[in-house]
C-alpha cells in the first residue's frame, strides 16, 4: 500500500437556496507516492472542490478519502489541522505570504504549529530557502521581492515540514511565462529529488506537461486519467 | 508558542500603531479614572475616620436644649440650662469616665500688631483628655488656675501661627477681648472636624475665667455643652439614657415637660458619616468602572475589525496547520497586550492625577496598593473578556471560507 491519496466514491454537494448542487460525483482515484499529477478541467468541473477536499480544508458529503493510508473522514477540526501540518504542503496562486514577516519567518511558520523550537525553525527555514535559491534573502520582506521569488518562498514554506504531498493551486497563474517555467522546473526537481507527490491544478496544458499524469474533470466526474503526453484537450463545448 | 504569539501580536500592533494607541487609550482612561476615583473615595473616607478619631472616642455631647415657655419653643442652646454641677454629677454615673463642661464664644485675640478672630472655649482640664488632644509644648491648667479663674490660655496651632508666626508662643502675654492672658500651652495639630472647620483655630481658657471675665454677663454659672466620655463602646447607650434621667431630675422637670437639653451619641453620628463616605466611594468607583467598560467595548470593536481584515491570513495559517486554539491565542494575546499596556499607563496616569488633585484642589486622595493591583488585573480581565468573542470568531472560521475571502 504505497498510495498517498485514495478516493472511493467521493461525493460532495453544496447547499444552495435551490437545493443541494453536486460538485463532485462519486470520484475514485488513487495517487501513488512520488507521482506528479496535473488536474485540469473547465470552470465548474469541480477542480477547486477536489483540491479543498484533498487538502483537508473541507470534508466530503460522502465517500472515503484515505490520505497516506489514514481515513480523514470524520476527523475533528483540530485533527484535520494536524494532518495538514504533518502531511500536506500548500502552494497557492496568490503566494499567500504574510507581508510583514521576513522570508525566514514565513517559511518557518508551519513549524510553529508543529511546536518546533525557535532556533531549529530558523535553521530549517534557512536550509530550505537555500535550496530554492533564496539563501541570501532570509530577512527580506515579501513585498520587496519579485513574484517568482515570492512563489519560491511559498514552495519553501510547503517543503519545510517535509510533507508527503504538495498541493499546488494554479501556482503559475500570477507569473509571466518565463518565471512560470522556472517555477514548474523547480516543482519537477523537488518531485524527482525528494519523491514528494505533487498534485497541481491548472487550466494551462503547457503547465500540465511538467507533470507525468493528468486527470481531467468534467461536471464532477473524471473524464480522462492517464499520461499527459497522450491527452488532447477537448474543444470547449458551445452552449 | 506563548512567546511566539507575543512577538506576533506586537508585530501586528506595530503595523497599526495609531489604532492600537487609540484603543489602549480607552483602557488607559478607564483605569486612570478608576485609580483616581478610588483614591479620592479612600481619601475622603480617611478624612472622615481621622476626624472621628480626632473627636475623641466613646463620646456623648450634652447640649443645653430648647426651652418651652408658654408654647414658644426656642431652638437648641436657646437657654443655658446646664451647669458645671451637672457635669460633676454626670461624671459620677456608672459607665461615665470623664465629663467636661464647656462654654464657647467667638473672641478677638491680639498680640502686638496682630489680631485674629477665633473661638474661645472655657472648660476644664478633662476636656483635652476626652478629645484625646495633646500639648505640643507648655502645660495644662493647674488646679489653682481652675479654682480661681486666672487669665491663662492654651492656644491652637492656627491661632499660634496667626499671632506669633514661627515664634514659640508659650510664656507670652496676649489680649483676649480687653484682658491680658498668659499663654501656658500650645496644643498639637488636630486637623479638620467633620463639618470641615479647623479644630486648631481655638483657644482654651479655664471655665471659671471664661464665665466671669470673657462672657460673664451671658452665662451666669451655666455652661453650653458637657462632653462626656464613656468607659467603652457598650456603655454608650445606657449612659445616654441615664444622663437623660439624671438631668431631668436635676432640672426638676415635670413628667410631661420636654427635655431642656439634648444628648447626642457621637458614635451614631460618625457611623452615619462613614456610611455616607462609603457610599460615595462605591459610587465614584462605579462611575469610573463605566469608562473602563466603554474602553473594553472599544477593544472588542477593534478586535472584530482586525479579525475581519485578517480573515485571509487566518485561512493561510489554518492551511499551514494552525489549530483553532493557536488562532484564538494569537488574537487574545493582542487584546490582552493592549489592555495591559493601557492599564499600566492608566495606573500611572491615575496616580499622577490623584497627586495633582490633592496638590491643586485640596482634594484628599489616598493611594493604596490594593486598587492599583486590582486595576491591573481588571484591565487584564477586560482584555480577555472583550477579546474572547473576536478571537473565537477568528478561531471558528472554516479554512476554505477564510482562504477564499477577498479583503
Amino acid at each position: 500500500m504505497n498510495a498517498v491519496v485514495t478516493l472511493h466514491g467521493l461525493y460532495k454537494d453544496y447547499e444552495t437556496d435551490a437545493g443541494p448542487v453536486p460538485a463532485l460525483r462519486y470520484l475514485d482515484l488513487s495517487i501513488e507516492a512520488g507521482e506528479f499529477v496535473a488536474i485540469m478541467g473547465p470552470s465548474g468541473s469541480g477542480k477547486s472542490t477536489l483540491m479543498n477536499l484533498l487538502g483537508c480544508l473541507d470534508v466530503a458529503t460522502s465517500g472515503e478519502y484515505l490520505l497516506n493510508g489514514r481515513d480523514v473522514g470524520g476527523l475533528s477540526q483540530n485533527e484535520l489541522a494536524e494532518v495538514r501540518s504533518s502531511v500536506i504542503g500548500f502552494v497557492f496562486q496568490g503566494f499567500n505570504l504574510l507581508p510583514r514577516a521576513s522570508l525566514a519567518t514565513n517559511v518557518a511558520l508551519p513549524l510553529v504549529y508543529q511546536r518546533v523550537e525557535r532556533r531549529a525553525r530558523r535553521e530549517r527555514a534557512a536550509a530550505i530557502l537555500q535550496q530554492v535559491g533564496l539563501g541570501d534573502r532570509l530577512d527580506s520582506l515579501p513585498p520587496r521581492i519579485s513574484g517568482g521569488q515570492q512563489q519560491r518562498v511559498a514552495i519553501a514554506r510547503a517543503l519545510v515540514t517535509n510533507p508527503r504531498l504538495i498541493l499546488a493551486d494554479e501556482p503559475t497563474g500570477n507569473l509571466d511565462s518565463v518565471t512560470g517555467r522556472e517555477i514548474m522546473t523547480l516543482f519537477q526537481r523537488i518531485n524527482r529529488d525528494s519523491g514528494i507527490s505533487i498534485i497541481l491544478v491548472t487550466h494551462d496544458l503547457n503547465v500540465a506537461h511538467y507533470a507525468t499524469r493528468l486527470v481531467y474533470l468534467v461536471d464532477g466526474t473524471i473524464q480522462y486519467d492517464g499520461a499527459v503526453a497522450e491527452f488532447h484537450e477537448p474543444a470547449p463545448e458551445l452552449p | 508558542m506563548i512567546l511566539f504569539s507575543l512577538l506576533e501580536a506586537l508585530q501586528a500592533m506595530a503595523a497599526n500603531r495609531l489604532r492600537t494607541l487609540l484603543t489602549a487609550m480607552g483602557i488607559m482612561i478607564g483605569v486612570a479614572a478608576v485609580v483616581l476615583m478610588v483614591s479620592i473615595g479612600e481619601g475622603t473616607q480617611k478624612q472622615v475616620t481621622d476626624s472621628i478619631k480626632s473627636m475623641g472616642a466613646n463620646m456623648l455631647v450634652v447640649r443645653s436644649g430648647s426651652h418651652s415657655h408658654g408654647g414658644v419653643r426656642g431652638g437648641a442652646g436657646g437657654v443655658q440650662s446646664l451647669t458645671e454641677q451637672d457635669a460633676h454629677a454626670i461624671a459620677l454615673l456608672p459607665g461615665a469616665l470623664l465629663a467636661a463642661p464647656m462654654v464657647q464664644s467667638g473672641v478677638q485675640v491680639v498680640y502686638g500688631p496682630n489680631n485674629w478672630g477665633t473661638t474661645a472655649i472655657g472648660t476644664t482640664a478633662d476636656y483635652l483628655q476626652i478629645r484625646n488632644w495633646e500639648l505640643a509644648s507648655g502645660r495644662d491648667f493647674s488646679d489653682s488656675e481652675m479654682q480661681s479663674g486666672m487669665r491663662v490660655a492654651m492656644i491652637g496651632q492656627d491661632v499660634a501661627s496667626e499671632l506669633f508666626g514661627r515664634d514659640d508662643p508659650v510664656g507670652r502675654m496676649m489680649r483676649i477681648q480687653q484682658s491680658p492672658f498668659r499663654i501656658i500651652g500650645l496644643l498639637s495639630i488636630k486637623g479638620q472636624s467633620l463639618d470641615g472647620r479647623s479644630q486648631d483655630d481655638a483657644i482654651l481658657v479655664p471655665l471659671r475665667t471664661a464665665q466671669r471675665q470673657l462672657f460673664g454677663s451671658r452665662f451666669q454659672g451655666s455652661v453650653s455643652f458637657i462632653m462626656v466620655q464613656a468607659v467603652d463602646d457598650a456603655a454608650m447607650t445606657p449612659l445616654q439614657r441615664n444622663i437623660g434621667l439624671l438631668l431631668r431630675q436635676r432640672h426638676h422637670l415635670a413628667d410631661k415637660a420636654d427635655d431642656d437639653f439634648s444628648v447626642t451619641n457621637m458614635a451614631e453620628v460618625t457611623e452615619t458619616a462613614s456610611q455616607i463616605t462609603g457610599m460615595l466611594s462605591i459610587l465614584l468607583g462605579a462611575i469610573a468602572s463605566i469608562s473602563l467598560f466603554v474602553g473594553g467595548i472599544g477593544i472588542m470593536n477593534i478586535m472584530i475589525v482586525s479579525v475581519t481584515e485578517r480573515t485571509r491570513e487566518i485561512g493561510i495559517r489554518m492551511a499551514l496547520g494552525a489549530r483553532r486554539s493557536d488562532i484564538m491565542l494569537q488574537f487574545l494575546m493582542e487584546s490582552v497586550i493592549i489592555t495591559v499596556a493601557g492599564g499600566v499607563v492608566g495606573i500611572f496616569a491615575g496616580i499622577g492625577l490623584s497627586l495633582l488633585a490633592s496638590e491643586m484642589f485640596g482634594i484628599w486622595a489616598v493611594i493604596t496598593p490594593m486598587p492599583i493591583v486590582l486595576a491591573f488585573f481588571v484591565s487584564m480581565a477586560v482584555g480577555v473578556f472583550f477579546g474572547l468573542y473576536p478571537a473565537r470568531k477568528a478561531a471558528l472560521m472554516r479554512p476554505i471560507d477564510a482562504l477564499r475571502y477577498q479583503g
